[in-house]
């Protein structure tokens, strides 16, 4: 399998440095750990944290500046970053205020980092955690996964942070966010690991997956491949019984990987005209790779209904390399 | 167990990962995201890589420092859950007497807690769990541990996979052997032969 790299083993590490050179700006690299962290930070500001496996760019260092993240951590591809990397990041965050850590919902994300949140607790910082699972696509809802809604639960909780919010005001409203925001994806062709040599299944030109995550793993079903419409329109369908709509909505069109913004943007106009169709109101919509899955082909679709609160918060300043005034 | 017999029970654990790194990955493949063997193998070079460095150190601090390098060096899930294994041996190695027996058990348990899985999960734990069992019963009866190590992992096959990414297949993620199961399997019957050289 052909890969831009020189060293599977290095690929995190080459990646962050190519983060640093090429926006340093923004984003430092906290020395001796694969932690990102926003150049100058705020002081008595609740620091916030994410984190989790590589392989997800631009999540989650592209988020990291002005009104969303303080410290993102890089883990190896697809794999949660060790409970001491958590604790740099924490450390690193920490401007006196405490620190919310932002967790995809990943038995080793979650693990490492309650571990991490321990250590940091024994040094004196308050720390909390909310768990992002707005993948619908899973039955279980304890099982279900964090994926590009993630995005969203940032930037809501950056802003709230950026106010001078308290800890638990914070948390509050990330809670808040998590409970209304709903993702649902479709793959048209699996992503291969840097360190594997064949993709991480197979699909035929005639199939795609549905209810896909964003690491490889098979999805919930195989079908015969739709056209964008059709996929949107079994998307909505969805993820509509699971959100709110009767109140206005931001819609995150995301791409995975390999998918071409041609397509993103046919997908995207699919979807907004069966929400209107539906009466749903589309306050916002967001196109292009958010939270991608290496190079899988294929579309998550993200419905995130919003109150007078959260608006605000979605629209208020952001500038990171990946969330910038074009988002707000 | 003294240091130098840990030393060789870790390097012939990696060993036996390096070997079977490809299967670990493709069983991991089939019921997750396909690393479990790239991780283990980083992870347990990074312990063998690491031994010059705690000459002065005893069995128990020994353990707790591979406990430790595990949970960084691993990462993903099987990072927190083996080191925890390891780092609570660590703590029963402080006194020797019955420390296998001490350590397997809070070991076991520290994983399930950890992990917040139960036995029958098919998770690691269902190698961990009557590896303490066995010790607990029967002391360090090193063919009872290989058998039990052994049990445990294929055991795992008939088993409908309750935690991690695995529990997402629901009934399809039975027939297939748990990842995490069979590397502790390794890691067993590396401490299987390294108690047992010389005896025959």
């Amino acid at each position: 399998m052909k890969k831009l790299m020189n060293d599977s083993t290095k690929i995190v590490s080459q990646f962050l440095d190519g983060l640093v050179a090429s926006h340093g700006n923004l984003i430092k690299r906290l020395e001796g750990t694969e932690v990102i962290v926003r150049k100058e930070m705020i002081p008595n500001k609740v620091g916030l944290i994410s984190g989790g496996g590589s392989g997800h760019e631009p999540a989650h260092a592209g988020y990291v500046g002005t009104g969303m993240l303080d410290a993102a951590i890089a883990g190896e591809v697809f794999t949660s970053p060790g409970a001491d990397q958590f604790l740099a990041a924490i450390q690193a965050a920490d401007q006196g205020s405490g620190v919310l850590l932002i967790i995809k919902n990943y038995n080793g994300d979650v693990m490492n980092a309650e571990m991490a949140m321990e250590m940091a607790e024994a040094k004196g910082i308050e720390t909390a955690m909310v768990v992002v699972n707005d993948d619908i696509a899973v039955d279980d809802v304890e099982n279900r996964r964090g994926i590009a809604g993630t995005v969203l639960i940032h930037k809501v909780a950056g802003a709230k942070a950026e106010q001078l919010a308290s800890l638990q005001e914070v948390k509050e409203v990330a809670e808040r966010a998590i409970s209304n925001v709903r993702s649902m994806s479709v793959a048209l062709q699996a992503c291969t690991l840097p360190s594997a040599s064949k993709p991480s299944f197979s699909l035929s030109d005639t199939q795609m997956e549905v209810g896909i995550g964003i690491h490889g793993e098979q999805g919930m079903s195989r079908e015969d491949v739709l056209t964008s419409y059709e996929i949107a329109e079994l998307l909505v369908s969805h993820i509509e019984k699971e959100v709110d709509v009767t109140k206005p909505v931001y819609v995150l069109v995301n791409g995975m990987g390999s998918t071409p913004l041609l397509e993103q943007y046919v997908f995207a106009n699919d979807t907004v005209s069966i929400l209107k169709k539906n009466n749903v109101h589309v306050e916002k919509m967001l196109v292009g790779d958010y939270m991608t899955s290496l190079d899988m082909a294929g579309i998550s679709l993200t419905l995130f209904a919003i109150d007078e609160e959260l608006h605000s918060l979605l629209q208020s300043k952001a500038t990171t390399i990946q969330w910038t005034e074009v988002s707000q | 167990m003294n240091s130098h017999q840990v030393q060789q029970w870790m390097e012939t654990t990696l060993s036996l990962i390096k070997e079977n790194e490809t299967t670990l990955s493709e069983l991991d493949q089939t019921i997750g995201d396909g690393d479990h063997g790239v991780n283990m193998v980083r992870g347990f070079q990074a312990v063998v890589d690491e031994f010059p460095n705690w000459e002065q150190e005893n069995t128990s601090a020994v353990m707790q420092k591979i406990g430790t390098t595990l949970v960084s060096k691993v990462g993903g899930a099987s990072g927190p859950l083996f080191g925890t294994g390891f780092m609570r041996l660590g703590a029963a190695f402080k006194s020797e007497e019955g420390a296998w027996a001490d350590g397997l058990t809070k070991a076991a348990e520290g994983i399930a807690q950890r992990g917040k899985v139960s036995v029958g999960d098919a998770t690691l734990l269902d190698v961990w769990d009557p590896v303490a069992k066995v010790v607990q019963a029967k002391g360090t009866d090193w063919a009872e541990v290989e058998r039990a190590a052994q049990d445990g992992m294929n055991g795992t096959k008939q088993l409908e996979t309750k935690r991690g990414r695995g529990a997402l297949l629901k009934e399809r993620s039975i027939g297939h052997l748990d990842p995490g199961a069979v590397s502790s399997y390794y890691l067993f019957h590396a401490l299987v032969q390294t108690m047992t050289k010389g005896e025959n």
